[in-house]
């Protein structure tokens, strides 16, 4: 009777000590992204313009310009005003999205053609922004609550030390089953993300570079590139003219203040 | 001699240096064709935008003129200023003064609650593009919603298409006698205030307008030399309360448009409620489909000026989300009373490099009863080809 007792036991242990080093790896991992968080909390607003070069799988190229206000929320997601200026078919044409950790988010946008602001539906986070290999999702601000989280191991990558940790996404209509982010352990900046989709086959690779520091403090990537492992296709991001506290206020993402945004 | 170059130049570079200017426009050319008859009609339009900002972007001026030049209707070749405006941003408030164009509502098959901009009818079969209304637009921005408070000093009659007109119907409109209820005529000073909010998922507009009537009323007149019938536009002064409201639900909006109009002529109310759903990614792409549906009711019933007396409207969007843009629109319009009243549009775009964009156009109309306007427009089926060049 003892003896069956202690097989029973001796074979539960594994079980035991893995389901330890999931609760490990979660706990883990939520300490990895508060880190992030909490390094880049305190910015206040910030604006940048973003230059955006699309590559079909024949080399074709095709550009987009628009610039982006942004202002920091405490305790929610960041306000954010993005106005297009390249194609010029496009130009002026404006999106107002107060992003949120788990709800929906709020989109307005602006048709300068029409003079229209329209309330739009945010439950297309994982349709193409402006026709390239970001998703909007992939554009918006990160938040903790937003992923559960899991640390798989350490690695070496653009020789950095980094944490390799799943995201998996708390919020609906996510295009992706999970994300593969790799995160520098000396300054906590993401470096690379392996997406997949939603039957967990590898769907996109984005690449963070050339990260620049602004008020001694928040790093921002001044490259990002997004290549989709399954068509080939590749988007290159690059940011420039970043400025922080520049005198950004609530006022000046409204509904109203889109028609006059330039 | 050479000074007033110099001082130009000097001018230029002064205003250049306050902050920005920027030039941006589109020029284009349209075809259309009229397989009723095999009629073509072609023109080529030009429309720049001169921006200038100085005060940190507090104090902003927009000058946009618009061209047009048809090769068939002379009314249809004509010239507005669609802005010209000055706008400076004060802390929880703005002020616009000069020519401008607001947009209200929420609705796509009509716009019922958008009363301030005239239409340019010439321009545009669903009626979206507008003349520039001059105005002193107040907005307040605070917690507790906008306010715009307008001041409409002058009036814009509708323009209308001449003697070889299509999509008008058969008789010849007099635009050089309007009339007018209002003995200050075009020179009525109308008000607006608008009031609009977000709660959540949400959006909420309430608006109010006093004055002259945007839409024409259409008096036969027989001219006595030949005979011959023809309208003459009669503009009434009225009072119009307008509600637009959408709720934003996932991948549902909800739409509602209503307006309460009275007037020296008749008291009305009009609406317009539906729905768009969008499905994403269907076909498993990163293209979205958008089913629409709306509901029109007009209380005027038959002798309403519009289509819109009972009607409903179906169609969809298809957005392909590639590098070029690509979108196709199309819907039809039937009216619940008489089967044989409808009309139908497509309208196709697509961008070609960086600056050229190219869109395909086509309407039918259809009615068996004469007091529908569906059946004046039945004989003006056409499709259009237009590319235009953005800079």
């Amino acid at each position: 009777m003892n003896r069956l007792l202690t097989i029973l036991l001796l074979g539960l242990l594994p079980i035991a000590a893995s389901a330890q080093d999931n609760d490990d790896a979660r706990t883990k991992g939520l300490h990895i992204a508060q880190e992030i968080q909490d390094r880049n909390t305190g910015w206040g607003d910030s604006k940048a313009l973003m230059q955006m070069v699309l590559f079909n799988r024949r080399g074709d190229r095709s550009e987009r310009e628009l610039h982006l206000r942004s202002l920091e929320i405490d305790g929610d997601g960041d306000k954010s005003l993005t106005v297009f200026d390249q194609p010029r078919d496009i130009k002026g044409t404006a999106l107002l999205s107060f992003s949120h950790s788990v709800e929906p988010d709020q989109q307005w946008l602006y048709l300068p053609a029409l003079k229209r602001v329209k309330r739009i539906s945010s439950a297309n986070k994982s349709g193409p922004f402006m026709g390239s290999e970001f998703a909007f999702e992939d554009l918006s601000s990160f938040e903790v609550e937003k992923y559960q989280y899991e640390y798989l191991r350490d690695e070496t990558i653009n020789e950095l030390d980094c944490f390799v940790v799943n995201y998996y996404p708390n919020y609906e209509h996510s295009g992706y089953s999970y994300q593969q982010v790799w995160i520098d352990k000396s300054e906590y900046r993401v470096q690379k993300i392996d997406f997949y989709d939603r039957k967990k086959s590898l769907l996109k690779t984005l690449e963070f570079s050339d990260y620049e520091q602004y008020l001694d403090k928040y790093w921002r990537a001044t490259s990002m590139r997004m290549s989709n492992r399954q068509t080939g296709k590749i988007t290159e991001l690059t940011w420039r003219d970043y400025e922080f506290s520049v005198g950004l206020s609530d006022a000046d993402f409204n509904p109203n203040s889109l028609k006059r945004a330039r | 001699m050479i000074k007033a170059p110099v001082v130009a130049i000097a001018l230029i570079c002064a205003a250049t240096s306050l902050h920005a200017s920027e030039i941006s426009g589109r020029i284009g050319a349209e075809s259309r064709y009229f397989p009723d008859d095999g009629q073509l009609q072609n023109s080529v339009l030009f429309e720049p935008e001169i921006y200038w900002s100085w005060n940190n972007d507090h104090d902003s001026i927009v000058f946009k003129p618009f061209a047009r030049a048809d090769d068939l209707d002379s009314e249809r070749s004509h010239f507005d200023i669609r802005d010209l405006h000055w706008l400076h941003v004060g802390r929880g408030w703005e002020l616009r003064t000069g020519i401008s164009k607001v947009y209200w509502g929420v609705t796509e098959s009509q716009h019922l609650v958008d009363i301030i901009n005239q239409t340019d009818v010439v321009e545009s079969v669903d009626r979206e593009e507008k003349l520039g209304q001059p105005m002193v637009q107040l907005t307040f921005i605070r917690n507790w919603g906008n306010l715009d408070i307008f001041v409409l000093p002058y009036f814009r009659e509708r323009n209308f298409g001449g003697s070889n007109a299509r999509l008008q119907g058969p008789f010849q409109i007099d635009t050089d006698n309007p009339r007018y209820e209002s003995s200050s005529e075009n020179k009525h000073i109308d008000y607006a205030l608008r009031w609009n909010q977000y709660f959540g998922d949400w959006d909420i507009g309430l608006s109010y307008f006093n004055g002259t009537s945007r839409d024409p009323n259409l008096l036969p007149q027989i001219n006595p030399v030949d005979g011959r019938l023809f309208l003459t536009p009669y503009y009434p002064l009225i009072e119009q309360i307008g509600l637009d409201v959408q709720a934003t639900l996932g991948s549902w909006l909800w739409k509602l448009e209503a307006i309460s109009r009275s007037g020296l002529d008749q008291d009305y109310s009009a609406m317009t409620v539906g729905f768009e759903y969008t499905f994403i990614g269907v076909f498993q792409s990163g293209l979205d489909l958008g089913l629409l549906t709306e509901f029109n009711r007009d209380t005027r019933g038959l002798s309403a000026p519009t289509p819109f007396q009972k009607d409903v409207f179906a169609g969809g969007r298809l957005t392909l989300n590639d590098a070029q843009s690509t979108e196709l629109l199309f819907g039809a319009s039937f009216d619940l009373d008489d089967s044989s009243s409808y009309s139908g549009l497509i309208e196709a775009s697509r961008r070609f490099g960086n600056n050229w964009k190219l869109s395909l156009d086509a309407w039918i109309f259809n009615s068996n009863n004469p007091l529908d306007l569906n059946y004046l427009l039945r004989d003006d089926d056409f499709a259009s080809i237009t590319l235009e060049y953005f800079f």
